[in-house]
């Protein structure tokens, strides 16, 4: 068998469906083998290598499984950086492949070579060169245990073109054991003691919910969890559809432009549970006055998590899956209604000064707010919701709602501009039965504008919605708030996107009345087919509430 | 808190490109590799990094943590001198001539404890091994005297004075995890 085909095999022996790629010269024989697999692996051919890897996260957030990418050597490979590096601070499980120049051109400067390892290996779990077909199967498999066992991360798979052409035994084994890499550690009984001893004593506990609940699949655990000791719970970011929007214990988003009682509340409580995040700085704000009055529980199964950020008074090491129905074992029933009431305070003064505005505005300009509202309502907040980066990202974060699990892709940790219009293809592959809507701004949708050829050529049925306020919202309020309204190079000339995605066979409307906005959701919901909706909204909105960079978590901005 | 001397001790694969995964984590803090010293460690196919670097605790404990999180490597911790029984090794070269003109060389020989492992009729190569002050203060004194034409010390290698083995609680590990998985 050629390596090609030992490549292709042993990614089907992974349980692999869909690549996400590109051909080029150094990973032709890759792309020929692939040629006879066209009935088993679904190829989709994006227009960017950078696509292609947010395209294989939003497949992978979605579905749980690890993302694809099949690429050549030099550009492509360093085109799939972004990409990569977004994978890494999301916790995404990716395998890219890249081309490489045959083995004894390494090192020469060779037409596209460049060191795919050495730059990939400051943002993967795993780099690995391979110049020989014999380890391609071997190196597969491990990539793919890697990539999704643990913490999952972005593994690359560096393979060399005269690996690609050479015949070798196919000997897969698929990976289960790796001796310097302990993925999951072991649940200590006494962390998961200490943790239940102080949660059983506090007054005020409160959990801050992570990706980690959602990447071990723990989410029923959470809710025991919660509801075992009438916990109130916040999520991040990544954490937002762990558990229902309207669970009774859910109180919403942390951070920097989360709900303001989550925020409040990390420096009123008594013990503070932090289950599979890593205390973002987006989250924590200055750590000097982050929770200083609580004791902390941390649970998390990357054992550099611990202590990184926030010290922890008791660490439990392990997957979330593992250590929450430990620690819910020990737990004494409790009821904390006093303080769950608490956070309606906050609440209200947040709907009053913030939310209503922005979700039910009676006149003047659409806001962003209220679009969001009416298409997570239209599609019974069953949808997943994609984003790009910045104030679309975080109204549609904020107002979107969540009836199930894995339903918001967003570009979290490394803040990805052109995430968007990728990630929602891979979404939608990942999870066809579902509708995926997808927010944009007018800036990070030129980023990847590219890839509606792909939409059109795939025929991907997403809904893709341009909150268009010619600006460059998040920098500009930033302007506004901290740079003296000094707009520097942040307002933008707009194409006309209906007539490019018309220009792609693309079918769209845009809206710029506020009147006409609920017909144009319903068009865009009426079938499965893909569709741009434009809405331009107020050109100066803002997204509030806001805690500014690096200031204490009850420092809260709410706007006029 | 204060910058200290901490020893960073790494059990690795033996892998191409292992280095650089353990130097970008020095790297992306800003933190300055004092010694280092790499060779195989009495298991075969393991690697035995010591690297010395001038940090405050947390800040070592989380990078030692950050590289103990890499898959090829095995075991990743860190110690400070009290903690150590440590060794550098450096090498002099000085001008024969220069040598004779300080008639004898019998008291530094003795005092620094010095090996001679090269003499002809131009230069002399002199081995010394101690602690960091120890070999600079003989450089500084031949420096002084005689003058050097060449000099070189290792990077630190260090044997913890722990009476606990943390490589063989590591390996128990292993083997608990290989037994399992076969």
């Amino acid at each position: 068998m050629s390596g090609s085909q030992i490549l292709i095999e042993s990614m089907i022996k992974e349980g692999v469906d869909t690549i996400f790629g590109y051909p080029g010269g150094a990973i032709m024989p890759a792309f020929d083998a692939l040629y006879d697999y066209r009935n088993r692996l679904n190829h989709i051919l994006t227009r960017h290598e950078q696509g292609a890897t947010h395209a294989a996260q939003g497949y992978a957030r979605v579905s749980g499984k690890t993302g694809v990418c099949l690429v050549t050597s030099g550009p492509a490979a360093t085109n799939t950086i972004t990409g990569i590096s977004d994978a890494m601070l999301d916790s995404t499980p990716l395998v890219v492949i890249t081309g490489q120049v045959v083995a004894p051109l390494l090192g020469t400067d060779a037409f596209q070579e460049i060191d795919v390892v050495g730059i990939t290996q400051p943002v993967t779990k795993w780099a690995y060169q391979i110049r020989r077909a014999e380890d391609i199967a071997w190196a597969v498999a491990r990539a793919f245990y890697i990539a999704k066992s643990g913490r999952p991360g972005p593994v690359v798979l560096d393979i060399t073109k005269n690996a690609q052409i050479q015949q070798a035994e196919f000997d897969y084994k698929p990976c289960t054991y790796i001796r310097s890499y302990i993925p999951v550690p072991e649940v200590n009984k006494d962390q998961v003691a200490l943790a239940a001893e102080i949660i059983n004593g506090a007054k005020k506990p409160y959990a801050l919910v992570g990706q980690g609940v959602v990447l071990s699949g723990a989410e029923a655990e959470l809710k025991t969890f919660l509801e075992k000791a009438d916990i109130p719970a916040a999520w991040t970011l990544l954490g937002a559809s762990a558990m229902s929007t309207d669970f009774r214990l859910n109180k919403g988003f942390l951070g920097m432009h989360g709900n303001v009682s989550p925020n409040m509340k990390t420096n009123e409580c008594d013990v503070l549970i932090a289950i599979g995040m890593r205390f973002d700085d987006r989250v924590t704000g200055d750590l000097n006055t982050y929770a200083k009055q609580a004791k902390i529980i941390h649970l998390d199964i990357d054992m550099a998590e611990i202590n990184k950020n926030v010290k922890a008074d008791a660490p439990v090491l392990g997957s979330a899956k593992d250590t929450l129905p430990a620690i819910t074992e020990l737990l004494k029933p409790a009821k904390h209604t006093e303080w769950i009431d608490s956070f309606k305070v906050y609440d209200d003064q947040e709907f009053d000064k913030v939310i209503r505005k922005e979700l039910y505005p009676e006149s003047g300009e659409m806001t962003m707010g209220e679009v969001i509202r009416k298409i997570s309502e239209a599609t019974q907040h069953k949808a997943v919701i994609v984003t790009d980066v910045g104030q679309n990202q975080m109204m549609a974060a904020r107002y979107s709602k969540y009836s199930q699990t894995r339903s918001l892709v967003t570009s979290g940790g490394l803040g990805t501009m052109g995430f968007g219009i990728p990630a929602a293809m891979g979404a939608k592959i990942g999870a066809p039965e579902r509708t995926v809507c997808m927010f944009s701004g007018d800036g990070g949708f030129q980023m990847t504008i590219q890839e509606l050829g792909t939409i059109m050529q795939e025929q991907i049925g997403v809904k893709m919605i341009i909150l268009n306020n010619h600006f460059l919202g998040m920098v500009r309020q930033w302007q506004e708030m901290f740079f003296d309204e000094r707009y520097s190079f942040t307002e933008m000339q707009n194409p006309d996107f209906v007539a490019i995605a018309k220009a792609y066979r693309i079918e769209g409307t845009e809206v710029l009345k506020r009147e006409n906005l609920d017909a144009a959701i319903a068009d865009m919901l009426k079938d499965d087919k893909p569709y741009l909706l434009v809405v331009n909204v107020e050109k100066k909105g803002m997204v509030y509430p806001m805690m500014p960079a690096g200031a204490c978590v009850t420092n809260i901005l709410l706007g006029d | 808190m204060e910058n200290k001397l901490y020893t960073i001790t790494i059990f690795s694969e033996n892998t191409v490109g292992l280095l650089n995964q353990i130097t970008i984590i020095f790297t992306r803090r800003a933190i300055n590799i004092e010694t280092l010293s790499v060779s195989p460690s009495a298991l075969k196919g393991i690697h035995k990094f010591t690297i010395t670097v001038y940090a405050t605790e947390s800040m070592v404990e989380k990078v030692v943590k950050q590289i103990d999180k890499r898959v090829d490597i095995l075991k990743s911790y860190y110690n400070t001198d009290e903690d150590l029984v440590h060794q550098e090794i450096a090498l002099y070269k000085v001008a024969t001539d220069k040598l004779l003109g300080l008639g004898s060389i019998e008291k530094m020989v003795r005092q620094y404890n010095i090996s001679i492992l090269e003499m002809n009729e131009t230069f002399v190569v002199f081995q010394k091994s101690g602690h960091y002050a120890e070999t600079q203060q003989l450089f500084n004194e031949l420096s002084s005297t005689v003058g050097v034409l060449q000099f070189i010390r290792s990077g630190r290698v260090a044997i913890t004075k722990s009476k606990v083995e943390r490589l063989s609680d590591m390996l128990e590990t292993l083997k608990k995890f290989e037994d399992q998985n076969n």
